[in-house]
Order: structure tokens, then sequence, then C-alpha cells
């Protein structure tokens, strides 16, 4: 009794100082209750429904900025990973009858095979020509599906697959929690001694070797890790459209995820997840004007861009917040001297 | 058969060739990776089909209208949008995405979703060595080599292309040397976009428009320019005509053949990359430390 009195006080300790003073932590905790709580509010299924999606390609979007974003290896075919697994899944699924349990794990797995498929004869290359390169492994994937509709489905794809739960609010706690477990072990990933060395190949690649780590292995990793968190986000996918077709592999998704990395802020797991969750409902919003939805989509990530080159997260932190120019630590923007420190902050 | 393929080879090839020189020309200098520009290349095309058949325009004339008013209007999303952001590239690319999501649905809602065609500039047919081809299609093909040679010439002959060259080359010592480095890339975006409006005018009167039919050339122009090298125009110009050559033998030789050209196109790029991992002709960029 005294032990969890103990360790409840060390916790609120550790909220009041470490959670509470600042914004974007207090942001994300708001942000995680909002998710976990909304179906005991409402239980709309059209919103349920956006919502899921949205936690699906905030998974996709992270798992890019864990690739391009932090090792600098810019993936343009991103989908590849994704329509690998959404199609093993709907195969395994439709054909031998296995539980989404099952084939999202095994299409995951697929997909960090494909990564390795893909980030092998990659390493030679470096910059725009690995962009140019990985755009073109999703578009020959996707001509041999057209080119064997018997097993594919080709251009109708595979329909007929099993629901992922029974419910549709099941299904929003299932795909809600694995989207916020698997982003914080992607921010965990990036902010451990793996991330740093994949920070440091992004910076100078040169200068990584010359320290003495593989930085091929590395590279392999981030490949694999990327293919693994975007396959999960491919099963979930399949599982609740109910069926794989061409659009899993198309160019628009892969670019689609570049759009949402870099309007959220590349290089920070949370900034794509934020850019997930402002774009896709506004997609769905901007649904009142069928006509001009997609120009306005694209008008305002023109607009954006232009005023916040580095991304809309890191510009509204670097508002509401400042960093301590001696002890690094980050404070309110409101505050005079460091909370740690009691350095000035002017 | 081995006609057909020789003559849909060569213009297919010889398309892909324009817009890849134009995509190299402005990566090199600018170091922009532009996605938009087939998308200019489909809008140079509507807008000649607007003008000669909405208004009534000589086609010629609307030809050349439609390639002025694409390469002013590429000068000035250079000078409005990319110059602002070019320090940040992720952010020039996707400025690059959205400005072709903005004109594909530019074009969807002022011509709808139809296919539309246009008539041949020249009409009729001439024979050479047995083969019927259709003076449109050799046409384009004069044009475009002519095009390329007055390029050329542009680049190798002139003061401008002296500076565009440099530049290329390496940036900062350009602007050291005086030139005007920004003036240097707009202009290039101009002419990259030009070219990528002729090879427009030029598939007017062959193919069918449609609004997305900017995809799939900007794939095929991707992996020529990475399979000739970046920033090599004579790798580009070589570049086109293997891929051009490969989707067409494709197409007319295996069964099912539509489907698969972008693959096998695409899996020819990745294998000379896996041998040349700088592409055929590829000049080493300095790595920028």
């Amino acid at each position: 009794m005294i032990a969890i009195e103990a360790n409840l006080r060390k916790f609120m300790n550790i909220v009041r100082t470490e959670v509470i003073v600042l914004p974007s932590r207090v942001a994300v905790i708001l942000f995680v209750l909002a998710l976990l709580l909304l179906p005991v509010f409402t239980q709309d299924p059209y919103l349920l429904r956006i919502l899921i999606f949205t936690s699906i390609f905030a998974i996709f979007a992270a798992s890019w900025d864990l690739l391009s974003g932090y090792t600098g290896q810019v993936n343009f075919g991103h989908a590849l990973f994704f329509g690998v697994s959404a199609y093993t899944a709907a195969l395994l699924n439709v054909h031998l009858q296995w539980p989404p349990w099952a084939t999202i794990p095994l299409g995951a797995l697929v997909a960090v095979l494909a990564g390795l498929v893909v980030g092998i004869p990659c390493l030679r290359l470096k910059g725009t020509y690995l962009a140019l390169t990985t755009l073109s492994f999703p578009i020959i994937l996707l001509g041999l599906i057209f080119a064997f509709p018997t097993l594919t489905g080709g251009e109708l794809g595979i329909s007929g697959l099993a629901r992922l739960t029974t419910s549709r609010v099941t299904d929003y706690y299932t795909v809600v929690s694995i989207m916020l477990v698997l982003s914080f072990i992607m921010w965990k990933i990036t902010d451990s001694h793996t991330g740093i060395i994949f920070h440091a190949i992004r910076e100078d690649e040169l200068a990584v070797k010359a320290a003495g780590i593989n930085t091929v292995r590395y590279k392999l990793l981030s490949f694999c890790l990327s293919g693994f968190f975007a396959g999960i986000a491919g099963g979930l996918y399949v599982h609740l459209m109910r069926i794989a077709g061409p659009s899993v592999l198309e160019v628009a998704l892969s670019f689609q995820a570049v759009i949402w990395v870099v309007f959220g802020g590349i290089v920070t797991i949370y900034g794509p997840i934020a850019a997930v969750f402002i774009l896709y409902p506004l997609m769905e919003f901007l649904r009142i004007l069928p006509e001009i939805r997609l120009l306005l989509y694209a008008a305002i990530i023109l607009l954006i861009l232009l005023y916040m080159p580095e991304g809309l997260v890191p510009w509204i932190r670097d508002k509401i917040e400042t960093i301590c120019p001696r002890c690094k630590v980050r404070n309110i923007a409101t505050r005079d001297v460091c909370r740690i420190c009691d350095t000035s902050l002017e | 058969m081995v006609q057909d393929i020789v003559v849909n080879g060569l213009i297919h090839g010889s398309i892909y060739a324009l817009l890849a020189i134009g995509f190299s020309l402005i990566f090199g200098v600018a170091r922009i990776v532009n996605i938009a520009h087939t998308a200019f290349y489909m809008i140079a095309a509507y807008l000649i089909h607007f003008l000669f058949e909405k208004l009534g325009m000589n086609m010629v004339l609307s030809m050349f209208l439609a390639v002025v008013i694409v390469s002013v209007l590429g000068m000035i999303f250079y000078r409005v949008v990319i110059n602002p952001i070019q320090e940040h590239h992720a952010a020039v690319l996707i400025a690059t995405i959205a400005l072709a999501m903005v004109f594909q649905e530019i074009i969807l809602i002022l011509f709808k979703g139809h296919l539309r065609g246009t008539p041949p500039l020249i009409p009729g047919f001439s024979t050479i060595l047995g083969v019927k081809i259709i003076n449109q299609q050799l046409l384009t093909f004069g044009v475009v080599l002519t095009v390329l040679a007055s390029v050329w010439g542009l680049l190798m002959k002139t003061r401008l292309g002296l500076a565009i060259r440099t530049t290329a080359q390496d940036q900062e010592v350009a602007n050291l040397m005086g030139m005007n480095t920004e003036r240097v890339a707009m202009i290039t975006m101009g002419l990259s976009v030009m070219l990528a409006a002729i090879a427009g005018a030029t598939v007017v009167p062959l193919f069918v428009l449609e609004p997305f039919m900017w995809l799939s050339p900007l794939v095929m122009t991707m992996a020529i320019v990475v399979l000739g090298g970046l920033g090599s125009i004579k790798g580009s110009f070589i570049g086109a005509y293997i891929l051009g050559f490969a989707e067409v033998l494709v197409v007319f030789l295996v069964p099912g053949g539509a489907f698969l050209k972008g693959s096998v196109a695409l899996s020819i790029m990745i294998i000379v990359l896996l041998i040349r991992p700088e592409g055929l002709y590829g000049i080493a960029f300095e790595e920028e430390r």
C-alpha cells in the first residue's frame, strides 16, 4: 500500500515537473486522452471511420519519417511496403482463411523482406538517384499485378476479406492503440543509440564510417524497420477496407507520405502524425466541395510551406517554447529564466 | 512489325528525350526535382486544344502561344514559389508535387474527365521503305530533332549557355564569378518548361488528352534521367531512346505487354544503376558536407 502510494507520488511529481511545464507535452497527453475517450461521447460511425484511417496513415507517414527523415535515404516508393503487406494479408486471408491477427504480422514481415530487396541494391545509390530508383519499385510491382490478374485480381483487386474485429468501436480501439504504441516505439527508436546513428548517417555518412560504424547495416536496418511499420499499416488498412486493390501501390500514395511528413515537420516522428491528423480529416471535410477538393488541399499545402518551410509542428513548437542556451532544456516561451539552471532566456 | 517498332520507338523516344532533357537541365542548374515537369507538358497540350478547338485559332499560332504562355508560367512559378524556399529541398519537392496536383485539378474542373483528341497538323501518310508512316509522326520527329539541336547550340555556343553550364557545375563559384545564379536558374526553369511544352505540342495530335496523362510520362522521365545520369544532357538523350524502344518492344512482343511496359523500362533502369550507380553518363556531383 505504502509502495503504491510512494510510486503514485513519484509519478505525480514527474507529471508536475516534467509534463505540465511544457505546452508540447501537455498537447501530446491531451491528444492521447482525447483519442482514447472519444467513443465514450460519440459513436458516430462516420467519425470513427475517419479517425481509424487517420491513425493507419499516421503510422504510415511516421514510418517514412523514420527511414527518409532520419537516415536521409529518401524513399519515393514507400507505398511498396504498404502495398506488399496489404496484398500478402489479403491473399493469406482470402485463400487460406487465416485470421487478421496472423495475416497482419505476416504481411509486415513480407514488407521487411521488401525493405531488404529494395535496400540492398539501393546501398550504392545516394540522394536523388536513390529517390528516383525507389519510386520505380511499386510501379514495377503494379505492372506485374495488372499482368497476372488471375492471382492478384488485376484492376479489381482481392475482395471479401475478414473484418478486423466485430464492431466499429473495437476496430477503433484496436487501430488507435496500435497507432499510439507503434508511434511511441518509433519515437523511442529515434531517441536511442540507433536513432543517433541514423541522424549521423544523414548528416555525414563518411564521418560515421570513419568512426568505425557499419553504416551499411544501419541503413538496411532503417529500411527494414520502416518497412515493418508501414507493413502493419498496410495490413490494418486492407482488413478495414476489406479489399486490396492497385490503389495501395500507387505513386500518389507514396507522394502522400512525403507530403504529410514534410508538412508536419521532417525528422520529428510526432510531426507527421500531427500532419496526418490535420490533413486527412481536412480532406474528408473538403468533401463538401467535391469539385475543388484536391485543388484546395494542394493550395493549402503550398501556402503553409511558403511560410513554414521547416514544417508546421516545428514552427509552432519554436513559437511556444525556447531552448535554454546553457543546458539545452526546453522551456515555455513565457518564462524569463530556465526552469533547470536559472540562466536568463533572453 | 519490325518497322512499326522502329517508328513507334523513335517517336516515343523523341518525346521522352524532350521531356527528360528539360527535367535534367533544371535539376543540374538548381537541384530541383520538378515533379510538375510533365504537368507543364499536359497544360501545354490542353492549352493548344483549347485555343484550337474553342477559340478557333490557327493550329501553328496556338502551339506557339501555348509554348510561350507555359514557359512564362514556369518562370513565375519559380520566382513566386520555389525561390523563397529553395534552401529547403524537401519543401521544394512538395511544392512541385502540390503544383502538379493543382494543374491536374484545374484541368479536371475546366475540361472534365473526358478524353479529347485534336486533328493532325498535316493529315495523311507517306510510305517509307514500305511502311506507312503518318505524316504527323514524321513532323514530330523532325520538330524534336530541330529543337534538340537548337538547345544543344544554345548550351554550347552562347553566353547564356555558358552561364547555365557553369551554374550547373558549381553554383557558388559561378556566383563568385559575377553571375546572377538566381536569374540563370529562372531562365533555365523557363527553358526546361518550354521543352516540356514543346513535347506537349508535339503529342497533341498523336495522343489522347486526359487529366491524368502527366503521371506515366513523369515516371518514365525520371527513369530516363536516372538511367542517363542526372544532369547529363547526352545521357538523357540516349536514355530516352533506350527506354522508348524498350517500352515499344514490350508492347509489341509480349502478350499483355501494355501493363508491363513501365515495369520492364524501370527494371532496365535498376539493372543499369546496379552496374553503374551514377547512370550511363552521370557527373559525380560534389557531395555537400
